[in-house]
């Protein structure tokens, strides 16, 4: 999946949908943004980052709505500073929060919404039958919003966003509120809307999980500031490592078999770390990797428990940075003593 | 667009693939977007595209407005009189409590509901600027007061006229209601709609401007009214008119176009009264639209 993900995203060869230049946002207290430099490329986009890190501010000065305090940016190849209107003309914009008046039909409200981007009134019509269609209500559209329920809502959120055919969609935290079905859902809703529709999409989130799943690459921020930014399978790829469980050699319960493995795997060229006396993690270099482990382990005459891939998730990617340093301070303690590798440190 | 029941899924959880079509169609951009906002305010206002509960008080205060102008006109006609009973201007003024009542409940309807339910930020996510936004609520709150008062207006005329009465005078004093009627669309109104921008709660808003237009209106006829009637002393009573956006506009009309009667007559005390009268309501109207471009610029 996200392999696949990754080979749809065609890097380098269609220009930026969004592209920032030392883009600062300061308030009278805090620095919102702080000499934020990326590049968005066509595809789905994750923007990460905890609550606080700036994300939303980025949106708002993205749609021409708020002005940066310094730096230069574009969307669609459209100045952020100069061009607000026809930038919002091209992009759909989710807000977090609800925004759906209670009494008004959803027909009745992306009509408007339709019309408020500039679609005359026909078009706007015709569209909004067919978007509703698209993220899957049907007879309820007609109903009062109020009774909705928060799926249906997100739904009607997103459709608001579809509706004008946009080039580029902004999603602020699509699946705020939302069980794990409707979650679902709206992550494949999302993906739907590139694959399908064609349509460029950012997306907010600070659940990291989700995003492993639906984006093509993820932009990391932190405090303002640009943490990373890189396709999805680079951050799940790099760090795909194998667990290696092993038992004890018959007969012989003192020595410890971890370290004989490890010694011996460490002599091929793996990276290798001890989990305990019987678990390894190996860094997975290819497809070798696992005939090395499997002759490593029967030529010391032990049984393996256990071999499988352990995926690194992005969620540790904030502990990753936090511990950047320690981590870097760990592996220098591993390659005096041994030369081993530290496979968390990425 | 209907579907055969055939071609629904079981289960309408299920998005089903009929592939996705683009737009290809002119983008009509701004001024196209703030039309549409100001068209669809206007229609809010009188509850259409709301539910069927939203529609009950605008058409209540709509027939309420409009049948006792009617009833003015069958009277004269069956007395065969050559005059209206009433004063074109002055029917609006009669009718005052219930045309407060009508920007009291709608203003907040078109700028707190807005801002309860969030859905002004989405506004400001489409081509629309703050001040779009900002001109296209006055002006649809406006017009709505307008076509409120001009219905009963366009009643009373077309009575007149068809009942025989005086086509120069009648079209004279159609024309001074008119004027009033515009008056009473953007002083008055402009003042409800600094309180409903004000509050997110459509309850407060609707109190607290029913409250201002009231207590202003009351406390400015209670002064006129206490002054020594019949005499052309009590000018100074009537400079308490300038509380009151309602009051003002009646004072201001009337003594402009030299209108009402009465020991009660309510108007701007001379020549200089007339000058201030007028800037007040100028400023009322520029002032207020000031306060709401700033009350969006950091929505």
């Amino acid at each position: 999946m996200v392999l696949a993900a990754g080979a749809r995203y065609v890097e380098g060869v269609s220009t930026a949908v969004i592209k920032t230049e030392g883009l600062t946002k300061r308030f009278p207290r805090v620095t919102a943004l702080d000499q934020l430099t990326v590049e968005v490329r066509p595809g789905v986009v994750g923007l990460v980052g905890a609550n606080g890190a700036g994300k939303s501010t980025l949106i708002k000065i993205l749609l021409g709505l708020a002005p940066a305090t310094s730096g230069r940016g574009e969307v669609l190849g459209l100045d952020i500073a100069t061009q607000g209107s026809e930038i919002r003309e091209r992009v759909g914009y989710m807000p977090e929060h609800d925004c759906l008046p209670p009494d008004v039909s959803a027909t009745e409200f992306v009509v408007h919404m339709a019309r408020m981007a500039g679609l005359p009134a026909t078009a706007a019509r015709e569209r909004t039958a067919d978007t509703l269609r698209h993220v899957g209500l049907y007879e309820e559209r007609y109903r009062p919003m109020g009774g909705y329920s928060t799926g249906m809502k997100q739904r009607v959120k997103l459709a608001q966003a579809l509706v004008h055919d946009p080039k580029l969609v902004l999603l602020d935290e699509p699946t705020n509120g939302l069980d794990p079905a409707g979650r679902d859902e709206m992550l494949g809703l999302i993906r739907r809307v590139h694959t399908d529709f064609g349509i460029s999409v950012l997306v907010t989130t600070h659940l990291l999980g989700e995003l492993e799943r639906t984006c093509d690459h993820l932009v990391v921020i932190d405090g303002g500031k640009l943490l990373r930014s890189s396709s999805t399978a680079s951050f799940t790829e790099a760090t795909a490592v194998l667990a290696v469980e092993v038992t004890d050699l018959p007969g012989d319960t003192v020595a410890d078999p971890g370290a004989a493995v490890r010694e011996r795997l460490a002599a091929a060229g793996l990276g290798v770390q001890s989990e305990g006396p019987h678990l390894l993690l190996v860094r997975l270099a290819g497809e070798d990797t696992y005939d090395t482990i499997r002759d490593t382990v029967a030529e010391l005459g032990l049984g393996l428990v256990r071999l499988e891939q352990r995926r690194h998730r992005v969620a540790e990617l904030f502990t990753d940075a936090q511990d950047a340093q320690d981590a870097q301070d760990a592996q220098n303690t591993q390659d005096d003593e041994g030369g081993t590798d530290d496979a968390a440190a990425s | 667009m209907p579907q055969p029941p055939d071609a629904r899924p079981a289960d309408t959880g299920v998005i089903h693939d009929i592939g996705y079509r683009g737009y290809t169609g002119p983008r009509l951009g701004r001024a196209y977007a703030a039309r549409s906002l100001f068209t669809q305010s206007l229609r809010a206002a009188y509850g259409l595209g709301r539910s069927g509960k939203s529609k009950v008080l605008p058409m209540l205060v709509l027939g309420a407005v409009t049948v006792p102008a009617v009833i003015f006109v069958a009277i004269a006609v069956a007395l065969h009189r050559d005059e209206l009973p009433v004063e074109y201007a002055g029917y609006l003024s009669n009718l005052g409590l219930v045309i407060s009542i009508f920007l009291a409940s709608q203003a907040p309807v078109l700028l707190s509901r807005d801002l309860r339910y969030h859905t002004v930020p989405l506004y400001f996510s489409r081509p629309i600027t703050r001040t779009d936004y900002v001109r296209a609520k006055f002006a649809a709150m406006a017009c709505a007061q307008l076509l409120l008062m001009v219905a009963p207006l366009l009643v009373l005329y077309a009575g007149a006229l068809l009942g025989g009465m005086d086509f120069a005078h009648n079209t004279g004093q159609f024309l001074y209601g008119l004027a009033a009627a515009v008056l009473y669309a953007l002083v008055p109104t402009s003042v409800a709609l600094v309180i409903a921008a004000s509050t997110p709660r459509r309850g407060f808003g609707v109190a607290a401007i029913m409250g201002y237009l009231a207590v202003s209106s009351t406390v400015a006829a209670i002064a006129v009214g206490l002054s020594s009637p019949g005499t052309g002393g009590s000018d100074a009573t009537q400079w308490t008119a300038l509380i009151s956006p309602n009051g003002l506009v009646e004072a201001l009309v009337n003594e402009a176009f030299d209108l009402g009667a009465g020991f009660d007559r309510r108007h701007a005390p001379g020549g200089l009264g007339l000058v201030v009268f007028a800037l007040v309501a100028a400023l009322m109207v520029a002032g207020s639209y000031r306060l709401l471009l700033r009350r969006y610029r950091n929505v």
